[in-house]
């Protein structure tokens, strides 16, 4: 353990329903430190951004920030979930979701000040977001969607920033354009990014650190260290090939009983 | 009619108290009824309703003030709610066809034993569709303090309210207490359907708490915009409505009064369907990419 982690995660485990969602796992995250959580879906990388969040309690292990038990409530941790459940007809503007990222979670009124607007805009600039401030959130597409929530989870100045699925249903520009606007923000900022994803070819340029989730445990280090066959098989229980095609990564399993020539992708996505 | 004031209108003790009463109530049931509609909460705001109908016909047998018996049931049917999950779909599915029907049998139990005794033939009338002219003068604190506490509260949690619509796991992450939260709007809300059915009924309580909320959502875009909104057109709606229902008295069958629910339920769908003959500003703005005047569009839609 090294004492710089402003995340760590301690052995954890989560067992739910009589199943072992995560087992065993442990990994650190350093200021600044672009991570990517990649795995199949049904892996568990959900549930371990909500044992992060403090949303999923662990039947194991601990998560310690800055070395120390996470407290119940923290406002160094961002997070942009993977969908949200608005109507348009909810009437809540881009800007006031930004907004809400500052006091969202505090009672009472406010009365609007010059200096929140300016903060509100400069957060909307910084995540290009700035052409629709006025739109109602739920008119929005999904790629714009992701634009507003991660400015609302970086108003707030976070030192670690999660994401689940942010590119998920996305197009290829709006997926590119979100990676380029985390990138440009976790180097800027000094904020650390934790992002999930089924497929890991979009993050390829901008990832330090891979986290790669399969049957509810871990492998972490470089993309090189981490991608390889003999890792990701140990980690699948089963054989996998690592496939390199023009430039994209394909991680392609073997399922019992049929042979090698017959493989198939996983779902885990690698094809795209 | 020989004026749009009938004689008398501006002298009258009930129509003040009428006004007054309403004012308040409407504007509750309105700030109230934006974060119903935002929370994708109007079911539960409407099996509140049926259950006080049950609360406020009991109360009548008893011999109590009818607010009361709509505050206990809608209270504990809140509670109720809260423990069931009234926001899962299972849930709902059991309050619908058990609750809800239960409740109203026992009202239709209530009502018909009620009758009986008293042989007040009007209070049917006044528990399902309300009796703005005839409250009571002394249950006018109650309901004036009961209206600011359920409006006091949502103005408390408004916030929180918005980010728990937003996404629940969030204001969860950020430390919200949020099935607490919700709990207490839940309450707001119940209070509100019992003011609601004071002056216009218990079964058209939720058109006063869904119906200014609705209009205001298709026409403001910020919430404290809808608010204000949903609020005047209550306001409005109130109004109109005692004033109608006063003028009426005149009008055939001469003597005898329409009901103001009749009167303030129309005005209230009426504004909704307004709404509609309205271009949608945003709808517009997609379609001309910016060539309408309209604030909202050139707001909505530059070109990409």
């Amino acid at each position: 353990m090294t004492s710089d982690d402003l995340l760590r995660l301690q052995n954890v485990s989560v067992r739910l329903g009589g199943r072992d969602i995560l087992c065993d796992v442990s990994f650190g995250i350093r200021p600044g430190q672009f991570t990517g959580l990649i795995g199949p879906n049904g892996a568990g990388k959900t549930t371990l951004l909500k044992v992060i969040l403090g949303l999923q309690p662990v039947t194991g292990g601990a998560v310690l920030l800055d070395g120390e038990p996470r407290p119940a409530r923290d406002a160094s941790i961002g997070y942009v979930p993977q969908k949200l459940g608005l109507e348009p007809d909810v009437p809540l503007r881009v800007r006031d979701v930004v907004s809400l990222g500052l006091d969202g979670h505090k009672f009472g009124i406010r009365l609007p000040s010059r200096a929140r607007r300016e903060l509100v805009s400069d957060m909307l600039t910084a995540v290009g977001a700035q052409r629709y401030a006025d739109a109602r959130v739920g008119e929005l597409s999904g790629g714009e969607q992701q634009r507003v929530m991660i400015a609302h989870a970086l108003i707030s100045r976070p030192r670690l920033l999660l994401l689940d699925e942010p590119l998920a249903n996305l197009d290829i520009s709006s997926e590119q354009g979100i990676v380029s606007v985390l990138a440009r923000l976790a180097r800027a900022e000094r904020v650390a990014v934790l992002l999930s994803a089924h497929d890991m070819n979009p993050l390829m340029p901008v990832m330090d650190r891979i986290v790669y989730v399969a049957a509810g445990r871990v492998a972490v280090g470089d993309t090189d260290e981490v991608v390889q066959p003999e890792v990701l098989s140990r980690l699948y229980g089963q054989h996998v090939d690592v496939i390199r095609v023009h430039g994209r990564i394909l991680v392609v399993a073997a399922p019992e009983g049929v042979d090698e020539d017959h493989a198939v992708a996983e779902d885990a996505g690698v094809m795209r | 009619m020989h004026y749009v004031f009938e004689p008398g209108f501006f002298s009258s003790g009930p129509v003040h108290v009428a006004l007054a009463v309403g004012t308040v109530i409407a504007i509750t049931s309105a700030v109230v009824g934006v974060f119903t509609v935002t929370r994708g909460q109007s079911f539960a705001g409407h099996s509140l309703a049926d259950i006080a109908t049950t609360g406020g016909s009991g109360a009548f047998l008893i011999g109590v003030n009818q607010f009361w018996g709509y505050l206990a049931f809608g209270a504990g049917a809140a509670a109720f709610m809260e423990m069931i999950g009234i926001q899962r779909r299972r849930g709902r599915d059991v309050a619908t066809g058990v609750v809800l029907g239960a409740a109203l049998g026992l009202a239709a139990l209530f009502l018909y034993l009620g009758t009986q005794y008293s042989s007040t033939t009007g209070a049917s009338f006044s528990i399902l569709f309300g009796s703005i002219f005839v409250i009571t003068p002394s249950t006018v604190p109650a309901l004036i303090a009961s209206a600011l506490l359920a409006l006091a509260t949502v103005v408390a949690l408004a916030r929180v309210l918005l980010l728990t619509s937003l996404s629940p796991d969030i204001a969860a992450a950020r430390g919200v207490p949020v099935r607490a939260v919700g709990a207490a709007y839940l309450m707001a809300l119940a209070v509100s359907v019992a003011l609601s059915a004071v002056i216009i009924g218990a079964v058209l309580s939720t058109a006063l708490l869904i119906g200014p909320a609705a209009t205001a959502l298709r026409l403001a875009k910020s919430p404290l915009k809808a608010v204000i909104t949903a609020a005047g057109i209550g306001v409005v709606a109130i109004w109109l409505g005692i004033v109608l229902a006063y003028d009426s008295f005149y009008w055939p069958p001469a003597g005898r009064g329409w009901p103001v629910s009749f009167f303030v339920v129309t005005l209230i769908v009426g504004g909704y369907l307004v709404t509609y003959l309205r271009r949608d500003p945003r709808r517009a703005g997609q379609e001309q990419a910016g060539q309408e005047q309209s604030i909202d569009a050139e707001q909505a839609c530059s070109p990409v």
